[in-house]
């Protein structure tokens, strides 16, 4: 295009030919995978794998699987939450007070003042909302960081939740909600047998087969139209062998419940967030915003993405995800406590950040924060059916937290050596 | 005179997968001002920083040989030790701490574990005397100009007893007189004894102080001229840079000028920090269709201000004044109005304000103009790739792929990341603060050539630069602002460097 070219001189100041160096990956013949990516799922098959031989494979049967699962769904939801205030470069530390005060004020409405229970669950959903909105407003609008905000949310809502339920349980709660929480999808279709498995639920099964055959046409559809303009994807070896561990996951985990007791609701709930919530993060311009704050708060800015009401609308989002996992967490227990919630701020603080979430905002992903959430959960759950005393439990947890972050900077800091 | 005090030989340094030196000689004589020069890229940094020990012995191949005696520095300490102080382009100051403590960071001066204050700061005034900085020890960093920070930075080295002085780039960020008395500083450090290594982009300055010049292009040694022996001008040392000779610096350009786009009148803004001081003053300009026009100013004259308030008023407090749009009035009081008046500014900061470093190439372009993109809050994730491609070609961004992290490439091509986002929002008024900042030369001429691109489009640009041949070869008008007022506005043909320069100094009557 004209008498010089840059490109000389760029690419000869880079080393002659040979593909730039990416830091963080491993190749196996030919199969390459992304470390700091990939390398919280290999962890948790590893995690996973460890735990089935050292509890002779009973952290894999039916029952334990559905009880890990209901037993952490809050965190779950929690995280789900939180990995987006991460991502926007914010920290939430009040959840597991906002937990509390949600669960109480529902027991309040449904059982001291007989509400309907749907129209109850929405007014308590509503008071998330104003909770995350009124702390949304002295972080976005007012200026305040979101530590202190949240840390004061924290002490205020504890408060509050004394002062709801007087310093004592409301229970139970009606049949409804405790099935949520709790309960399982009935067998709508009726047993099948599935040879020396024993019998298991047609329908989910059904609904398995279907998650599968969706998951494999998104990814095949996605493929083939990153293809067609010429983008990289993952060679068809590669790509088969993601999909079959997929469906290998899916299948295993639902025919393993089928044999149990059913889908459990927390998990057709927490499924449904998650995709809800993956598609946000990814294809909306909301979630496009979230990581472009993260990333370079001054740059969004000067780009025209309206930081304040972005931030605000995280925390309400937060707001209304902690009065899910409150209604949950207190319809599990079939009571709503003042201590309920305690320490839950942390569980999903260290979800997000063993599930990817930099320290620094702008990274992460919404099923990363469910595998780090899961990651902690199969920890506490296999260690306890080996019989370990709870402080050798967080004495884990804590290292694995360390570990998973320590990680995260290492990667980074080899990236920023080969530049 | 012609003893050496330094000596690197056979330098190679590799990063896994690329060779950033190889094979580099320099040799600087005792009491000298050398100066290296080349693109960015070129290894210039890298080299600096195996001498200065940030790349510890071993991690590279070769010799130095420093005061006759081979060293093998482990570390910055060791090389400090030795009497090599390097001062980094980004200056590496406490702002919270006084000018004393920063002075002596790192080399207390204390009495059995204790600060001894009284000497720090005596100490610390002695020194201040040395390097000109007329101000009291015990003010803070942040309360003084990034030039006499400059300043604590030398006096930090002279506490070390510096004998070989680095700078690199260090009148990146300086207006013409606190260059120019830094410039005189080292002369004076030359007389005293202390060698000064200098890399800068500024040739000017490079043929008005140094004594050698080392060229380094592709990370090997191309020459050292000697600029006392020879007539070495900036055009020589350039064609040493490029490696060719650089007969036309900016690309021809006809323009097509139409009618008036963007009118602003009786623009005045204040500083936030202090709101009773006026940045800019009762501004006036206007832009026109196809026109190339330039806003001449030193720093502090209120460019980038009168720039940025424009621009959904992004700075300033008790903003006042009038915007025209095709000769209408508009109201902009926000980014978001600003985009869709068809305004838009890309920054003279493209790290900080400009780009998500750790995003890839494609969502940086698309981050202004998603909303555009997208149905009801859902993106078109490949419409979005599509134009991503488009521009990837269109303005020749070298990445391997639009899935590049933006934070990998060099200036240039960041450069043209900026320029793709705010194309894409079919802008017409580009206000480009020192688009060629920290750009070597010839991605600077692509920039130029992108520039003549989007005024033929019918597009009006305004282009903000510290370069004064740059406006000249780029602009069909240029006004200039002094003191946040527009002092002249003159058209190419009559402008020359000494007509800017005096209305750009051209003070309150």
């Amino acid at each position: 295009m004209s008498s010089i070219t840059p490109a000389d001189v760029e690419v000869g100041a880079k080393g002659d030919g040979g593909p730039p160096r990416r830091p963080g990956r491993v190749s196996l013949g030919g199969l390459s995978l992304n470390l700091r990516s990939s390398g919280i799922y290999i962890a948790f098959a590893l995690i996973v794998a460890l735990f089935s031989v050292l509890t002779d494979g009973a952290l894999l049967t039916p029952q334990n699987i559905s009880n890990i699962i209901v037993q952490n769904s809050y965190v779950l939801i929690l995280a789900i939450g939180m990995i987006l205030v991460i991502i926007a470069g914010h920290i939430d530390l009040s959840v597991g007070s906002v937990v509390a005060v949600t669960g109480g004020l529902a027991a309040v409405l449904m059982v001291n003042m007989s509400v309907p229970w749907p129209l109850a669950l929405l007014i308590t959903l509503l008071a998330g909302a104003l909770i995350g909105a009124w702390q949304g407003y002295w972080i976005a609008y007012f200026g305040i960081p979101a530590f202190i905000v949240t840390l004061a949310g924290m002490l205020l809502f504890r408060a509050l939740t004394l002062t709801v339920l007087g310093n004592q349980g409301i229970g139970p709660f009606p049949d409804q909600v405790r099935t949520l929480a709790n309960g399982f999808t009935s067998g709508y279709l009726g047993n099948i047998g599935l040879g020396a498995l024993g019998g298991a639920d047609l329908f989910s099964l059904l609904v398995a087969v279907a998650a599968v055959a969706g998951m494999v046409a998104a990814q095949w559809r996605s493929r083939t139209a990153r293809q067609g303009y010429g983008q990289v994807v993952d060679p068809m070896a590669v790509f088969v062998l993601k999909m079959a561990a997929g469906a290998a996951l899916i299948l295993f985990l639902v025919v393993q419940l089928a044999r149990f007791n059913n889908l459990p609701w927390v998990l057709v709930l927490l499924a449904v967030l998650v995709l809800a919530y993956s598609l946000m993060a990814n294809r909306t311009v909301f979630g496009r915003q979230v990581y472009a704050i993260g990333g370079n708060l001054q740059a969004a800015v000067m780009s025209g993405v309206r930081v304040k009401s972005v931030v605000f609308w995280i925390f309400v989002n937060m707001g209304v995800l902690s009065a899910v996992a409150g209604i949950i967490f207190a319809g599990r227990l079939n009571q709503a406590g003042p201590t309920a919630g305690n320490a839950f701020e942390l569980d999903a603080i260290a979800a997000a950040f063993i599930g990817g979430a930099a320290v620094q905002g702008g990274v992460g992903k919404i099923v990363g924060a469910i595998t780090g959430g899961l990651i902690m959960a199969v920890i506490n759950n296999g260690m306890s059916l080996i019989g370990s005393p709870s402080e050798r439990v967080m004495l884990v947890k804590g290292a694995v937290l360390l570990a998973a972050v320590a990680f995260d900077v290492w990667t980074k800091r080899r990236a920023g050596a080969a530049r | 005179m012609t003893e050496q005090i330094l000596r690197m030989s056979g330098i190679t340094k590799t990063f896994p997968g690329v060779k950033a030196l190889q094979d580099v000689n320099l040799s600087v004589r005792r009491g000298e001002i050398h100066a290296v020069c080349g693109e960015n890229g070129a290894g210039k940094s890298t080299l600096m920083k195996v001498l200065s020990g940030v790349y510890p012995h071993g991690d590279y191949e070769g010799e130095i040989t420093f005061e006759g005696r081979r060293c093998e520095f482990g570390g910055i300490r060791d090389s400090e030790r030795a009497g090599v102080v390097i001062i980094h382009q980004e200056l590496a100051l406490s702002p919270q701490l006084s000018i004393a403590e920063n002075i002596f960071l790192g080399n207390e001066r204390a009495r059995r574990g204790l600060i001894d204050w009284n000497r720090t700061n005596y100490e610390a005034a002695t020194l201040m005397k040395r390097v000109g900085l007329r101000e009291n020890p015990t003010t803070a960093i942040a309360d003084i100009g990034v030039g006499k920070q400059q300043l604590v930075e030398i006096a930090k080295a002279l506490a070390k007893e510096v004998r070989l002085l680095i700078l690199d780039e260090p009148t990146a960020a300086l207006n013409d007189d606190d260059s120019a008395h830094l410039l005189d500083l080292l002369r004076g450090l030359r007389d005293e004894g202390i060698t000064c290594v200098i890399i800068s982009h500024k040739l000017n300055e490079v043929t008005a102080i140094a004594d050698s010049v080392t060229i380094v292009r592709d990370g090997r040694t191309i020459e050292t001229l000697d600029m006392r022996a020879d007539q070495v001008t900036e055009d020589r040392i350039i064609s040493g840079m490029v490696g060719r000779a650089l007969d036309n610096r900016f690309p021809p350009h006809e323009p097509a000028i139409g009618d008036e786009v963007l009118r602003i009148e009786d623009w005045t803004v204040y500083s936030p920090n202090q709101p009773d001081r006026k940045v800019v003053d009762g501004a006036a300009l206007s832009l026109r269709r196809g026109e190339i026009v330039g806003l001449a100013g030193l720093m502090g004259a209120g460019r980038t201000e009168l720039a940025m308030s424009v621009f959904g008023r992004t700075y300033g407090v008790h903003i006042t004044g009038r915007i025209f749009k095709d000769g209408k009035p508009i109201e902009v009081r926000n980014v978001q109005d600003a985009i869709r008046h068809g305004i838009a500014y890309a920054t003279e900061d493209r790290k900080r304000y400009g780009l998500n470093l750790i995003e890839d190439v494609k969502r940086n372009i698309s981050a202004a103009g998603l909303p555009g993109m997208s149905k009801r809050g859902w993106v078109d994730e490949m419409r979005e790739y599509r134009v991503a491609e488009e521009f990837h070609k269109s303005m020749n961004i070298k990445a391997p792929s639009v899935s590049s992290v933006v934070g990998q490439l060099s200036g240039g091509n960041q450069q043209k990341v900026v320029l793709s986002k705010w194309i894409l929002t079919e802008p017409d008024v580009l206000i480009l603060d020192e688009p060629t900042r920290g750009i070597d030369v010839g991605a600077k001429y692509e920039i130029y050539t992108i520039i003549n691109r989007l005024a033929d489009q019918g597009r009006a640009v305004l282009v903000i630069s510290s370069e004064l041949p740059e406006l000249l070869g780029l602009c069909d008008r240029i006004y200039t602002l002094s003191e946040g007022r527009v002092t002249g506005e003159v058209p190419r043909r009559d402008a020359t460097q000494e007509r800017l320069m005096h209305l750009m100094t051209k003070g309150q009557e």
